[in-house]
């Protein structure tokens, strides 16, 4: 195959090789089932406890015991949301969310409310993807029962001010959950830090296999269960355990943490050449998301005026280029993306969105290759275009 | 997920561009994502002597418009209105399901220049 060139790691990373290592063990000769007492179960067994070490000190938790591991991030939202509201729903059956959260707690909030009876405030976003504290403070009401606000944004980047929503949720004694699918590896978690009760995580999006995830519940957070089953997560998740994928995830967190100030470091670099070069050379380019730390180190998300994203990552695919869009014609639904809608841009302009997303192993080289055959794309599509005059 | 053919029209679109002289304009809009086709005529003898046109939208809207570009080029109008939909789609070796909509599109934005050319000489017969 030609050289190609993966801008998507928001969507998913490649398994790192010192992951796969750790792996490969345990899918061939090391197969025992964690609950059994003999010898392969045990050391199955104590295998999960180091893996669920590591992700502990990835977000730096009290405890390991309040790591939970799922099937993957959308697994650890749902049982979140579901996990309290459950628990919780004697004392109030309101939730507070943000109008740009992953569909995985979107449609979480959703089910909530159609099928359980719950009422759910989709708090509004300023233009750069920022939700409002006062906006969210003014919403708590006495049934309010969680606010679960994500850390980061998947298609722009917008990390949200987590520490200041966890203790206006402590002032009002409402538990807080945050996705943090998409910041983990990329910027520093440190729930103890952010004060969170409940954050979720998904190994694929740093480095790690696909389907797993995990779920940290503060110790003292009342959650039920949602898959009902062995005993396995002490209770709170049952089903024999994806071992290989524990352990990938465990290693993938240990990378994440070793890796993180120089990874930041280089990644914010390249991600501002990026940002600065297409705003010289492509005339009508729009940038989604803030500028700055505000912004997470390996998104770039633009709108490119009068033409269609899924015509863009066509163009660059036969270039060797992967990227993702967030066009109406791109997913499926035929409707623009929820976030980019949510900016408050219409519905021509989402449709030419695209996203580049890095990750560890981007390097220089490959930045340049973008850059020198992006303008070429973007004017060859304009050409065509009857809203673009020249 | 496209056909061959699909990716062939994407890439290398047959008459893509805008006509400065054209006898007609026809332009439709798609209600389900909101993208637009023109498409450009210059016609004689009730024939379509030459055609362009440009696409805001998707691979399929870019290939189903070349296609049917390239399908109703020569035609007399009345053989034009004839070319349908299913027959753009199949000329590319079919349409992913999702994108079938988008060949409507196309054959829709031939249909509205044809009208439109047969409105504005019956205006100008009646002058
Ligand atoms: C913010 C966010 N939350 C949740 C998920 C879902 O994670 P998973 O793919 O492991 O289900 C994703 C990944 O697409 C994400 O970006
Ligand atoms: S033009 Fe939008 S899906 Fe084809």
């Amino acid at each position: 195959m030609d050289k190609r060139y993966y801008f998507d790691h928001a969507a998913t990373t490649p398994i790192d090789e010192k992951v796969f290592q750790e792996m490969e063990p345990f899918l061939t000769e090391e197969f025992g089932n964690p609950s059994s007492i003999y010898q392969e179960g045990q050391k199955a067994n104590q295998t999960i406890m180091e893996a669920r070490e590591k992700v502990q000190d990835l977000i730096n938790a009290e405890d390991s015991r309040e790591i939970i591991f799922t099937g993957s991030g959308t697994e650890a939202d749902n049982l979140a949301i579901k996990g309290v509201a459950m628990a919780l729903k004697d004392k109030g059956k309101h939730i507070i969310t943000s109008e740009i959260e992953h569909h995985a707690v979107l449609h979480t909030c959703e089910f909530m409310e159609k099928h359980l009876g719950f009422d759910v405030t989709y708090l509004e976003v300023d233009g750069d993807g920022f939700i409002d504290l006062e906006d969210l403070e003014n919403s708590i009401r006495d049934d309010t029962i969680l606010i679960t606000i994500m850390m980061a944004n998947n298609e722009i980047g917008t990390i949200q001010p987590v520490k200041e929503i966890a203790e206006i949720a402590k002032d009002h004694e409402v538990y807080f959950h945050t996705d943090a699918v998409q910041a983990a590896g990329q910027i520093e978690v440190d729930v103890q830090e952010l004060g969170v009760d409940l954050l979720t995580l998904s190994a694929h999006k740093i480095n790690g296999p696909k389907g797993v995830g995990a779920l940290y519940v503060k110790k003292g957070v009342k959650l039920i269960p949602q898959m009902n089953g062995g005993a396995q997560e002490r209770k709170r998740r049952g089903g024999t355990e994806n071992l290989a994928g524990i352990v990938g995830f465990g290693k993938a967190a240990e990378l994440a943490r070793k890796r993180l100030p120089e990874k930041q470091k280089k990644l914010i670099k390249l991600r501002d050449k990026i940002i600065s070069n297409i705003e010289e050379n492509i005339s009508k380019a729009i940038l989604n998301g803030p500028r700055g730390d505000k912004r997470l180190p390996n998104n770039v998300n633009f709108c490119f005026r009068y033409i269609e994203g899924e015509s863009i990552l066509l163009n660059l695919d036969f270039l060797g280029i992967a990227a993702s869009s967030g066009s109406a014609c791109t997913s499926g639904s035929l409707e623009p993306s929820h976030v980019l809608l949510s900016l408050g841009m219409s519905h021509e302009v989402a449709h030419g969105s695209l996203r580049i997303s890095l990750g560890y192993n981007t390097t220089e080289e490959e930045v340049d290759y973008l850059l020198d055959k992006l303008p070429g794309v973007i004017q060859k599509i304009r050409d065509m275009s009857p809203l673009y005059d020249g | 997920m496209y056909s061959d053919k699909v990716m062939d029209h994407f890439q290398n679109p047959r008459n893509v561009g805008k006509m400065e002289d054209a006898d007609i304009i026809g332009e439709v809009g798609n209600p389900t994502c909101g993208d637009i086709i023109k498409v450009y005529m210059k016609i004689e003898d009730d024939h379509i002597k030459d055609i362009k046109f440009s696409t805001f939208g998707c691979g399929a809207a870019v290939a189903t418009s070349s296609m049917v570009t390239e399908l109703v080029k020569g035609k007399s109008l009345d053989d034009a209105l004839k070319v349908s939909k299913d027959q753009v789609a199949e000329a590319l070796d079919g349409l992913p399901p999702a994108k079938m909509h988008c060949s409507n599109l196309a054959a829709d934005a031939i249909k509205d220049a044809i009208e439109k050319y047969r409105s504005d000489s019956e205006e100008k017969d009646e002058e």
